[in-house]
């Protein structure tokens, strides 16, 4: 069920937003004892607004696109009144005073969220096994991960308990949660969205953008959250397009760039595969394909995880246990802040900020932090010059599909490997969606990666669009997913 | 790069952050792992490179110099761990 479905049945009174609500409710507790995406529920708030919205139908108003259909919202995304864990100990009861800017604006479209969902602590993570508070399993099959770290948006979406989800992407975590779980996730360009409100982990390249269930519906979300921002001072300015106009199903003249160095060695055979059929799918359907070359791509890991850990070994600087967030009392401000932040912070967590402190250090700043800037230079003027040739560029979302379990876990760095096809996008500031692409011979589901220029938003949502109509099979509902109306 | 036991105590004290002696071990694994891989970047000819802080070319944002309203004061304070009289409390810094 997408939401432009349910928006013509709420718009035709087929249904209200009571009813939708309360079934999607329903479906929730039928399927969360299984999947476990949500932290915390909003139903009462949930089911007002659904009244208001009725209400309004009733008297014949128009509404908003996303009005009374119901989402989720990963919870380091400010919701005034609502927790706001980012899945941590050290947050587990802080009630943001104010809302995110994205929230601000959904609350203006009469939004539902029935809840805010599960990640990796402070969005730290490729699986979502990082969460310090509840352990989110794939819908597709259980014993598998959901991807992360937005792995309780994606499992939501997946699993029907939220027909659409907002997650946050610092170096692939709409993406790949979304690759993992056969859903569409966008990580619009750097700036597009307004990041105030959402708790930072690394604020040169985290970005909020939609979970859903097709590319249609991450248009409309998109078109909800877009928008210039004075209180995010890397808001783009000027006016943003409908995006929703970019859906139009043809890639004659539209060229498609296949950067050759994210189909190397370590790519699994079934995400090739399936990455060959969307090419010949695209060359079939009129678009020019052309081989590029990218080759700063096998730094863009180091360059990332560098900057990343730097960013946040200072975002995290704040949960000192003096102002807000866990506590843990001692005699002396060094020892009580000492005691809070390791108590508060879990394994991963407090492995990143000791390596961001590091490369920060007196010594070493040099040799690790500004070559990594540096490096993000080359990143995306190599960016640059592919788009003057190509429209978009087409790339797995991850060499693998979703893995099970503990596989990963006790080895970052191979954690962190499953990011390579990801965080070139983040580095460079650029756009990129993933979007359903076929599955794997164990039945998972593969994503498959389109990036756009800058601001190059609706060239990524046309070229998704057509995809997703010449090839229906590989978007399909998981088997728990369908919300019975 | 392997880091040392000393290096790694060191950058705890400055993260606020405590590593048990039987953590040692397996934390400088973690971290020389990473650094070790991250290191290739030695390999890149970056002469002449200036260094890119983010991807959106905005310098100098200001914003007018007017007072608008803020979070309000009971709020601001809603989620201290502890308060005293408007203000948030901490262990007595200065001794007596």
């Amino acid at each position: 069920m997408t939401i432009h479905e349910l928006h013509q049945k709420l718009v035709n009174k087929e249904l209200s937003a009571l009813e939708l609500t309360k079934a999607v409710i329903a479906h929730k507790e039928a399927v969360e004892g299984q999947v476990h995406a949500y932290l915390s529920d909003s139903h009462e708030q949930a089911l007002a607004v659904a009244e208001a919205v009725d209400a309004k139908i009733a008297k014949g108003e128009a509404i908003a696109p996303l009005a009374g259909i119901p989402g989720a919202v990963k919870d380091n995304i400010c919701i005034k009144g609502q927790p706001a864990t980012c899945a941590s100990k050290m947050l587990e009861n802080f009630i943001p005073p104010y809302n995110a800017s994205v929230i601000e604006a959904l609350q203006g479209q009469d939004f539902i969220s029935l809840g805010k969902v599960n990640m990796d602590e402070f969005a730290m993570g490729g699986s979502t096994e990082n969460s310090a508070l509840a352990k989110t399993t794939n819908p597709w099959n259980a014993d598998y991960v959901p991807g992360g770290s937005s792995g309780g948006s994606a499992a939501a979406v997946s699993s029907g308990s939220a027909i659409w989800a907002l997650g946050s992407d610092t170096g692939g975590s709409i993406r790949q949660p979304s690759s993992y779980c056969g859903v569409v996730g966008l990580k619009p360009t750097y700036g597009n969205v307004s990041r105030y409100g959402l708790i930072a982990f690394a604020s040169s390249l985290d970005q909020i953008g939609p979970v859903a269930r097709d590319v249609t519906d991450a248009a409309l979300v998109l078109n909800a959250i877009t928008g210039h921002d004075d209180h995010d001072s890397t808001s783009i300015p000027g006016q943003r397009p409908d995006y929703t106009k970019a859906l139009v199903n043809d890639v004659k003249g539209m060229t498609i760039g296949v950067p050759k160095e994210y189909f190397g060695d370590g790519l699994h055979e079934d995400v090739r595969k399936a990455m060959e059929e969307a090419i010949e799918t695209y060359r079939s359907l009129g678009a020019a394909i052309k081989e590029v070359s990218l080759p700063t791509t096998k730094y863009a890991l180091s360059a990332y995880y560098i900057i990343a850990l730097a960013e946040a070994s200072s975002n995290l600087a704040r949960y000192d246990g003096v102002s807000y967030g866990l506590r843990v009392p001692a005699d002396n401000l060094v020892e009580m802040s000492t005691k809070t932040r390791t108590i508060g912070f879990g394994p991963e967590v407090q492995r990143r900020i000791l390596l961001g402190t590091y490369v920060l250090s007196a010594g070493y700043y040099d040799a690790y932090y500004l070559k990594a800037m540096k490096a993000r230079r080359l990143i995306k003027e190599e960016f640059d010059r592919a788009f003057e040739d190509v429209d978009v560029l087409l790339a797995p979302v991850a060499p693998n599909t979703a893995f099970k379990f503990g596989e990963k876990i006790n080895d970052p760095l191979s954690m962190y490997l499953e990011d390579i096809c990801t965080v070139p996008v983040n580095l460079a500031g650029i756009p990129a969606i993933s979007i359903p692409a076929g599955f794997a011979s164990n039945g998972m589901p593969i994503g498959m990666q389109l990036m756009g220029k800058p601001m190059g938003e609706e060239a990524i949502l046309q070229a998704a669009y057509t995809f997703e109509q010449a090839r229906p099979e590989c978007n399909k509902v998981a088997p728990t997913g369908e919300v019975q109306l | 790069m392997k880091i040392s036991h000393e290096e790694i105590q060191k950058i705890a004290l400055l993260s606020r952050l405590h590593i048990p002696d039987e953590k040692l071990a397996e934390t400088e694994k973690a971290l020389s792992d990473i650094l070790t891989y991250v290191e290739q970047l030695e390999e890149l000819d970056l002469t002449d490179v200036q260094p890119m802080a983010h991807a959106v070319p905005l310098y100098n944002v200001y914003r007018e110099d007017k007072v608008v309203p803020s979070l309000d004061h009971e709020l601001a304070l809603s989620n201290a761990p502890e308060e005293d009289n408007g203000y948030f409390k901490v262990p007595r810094v200065v001794q007596e």
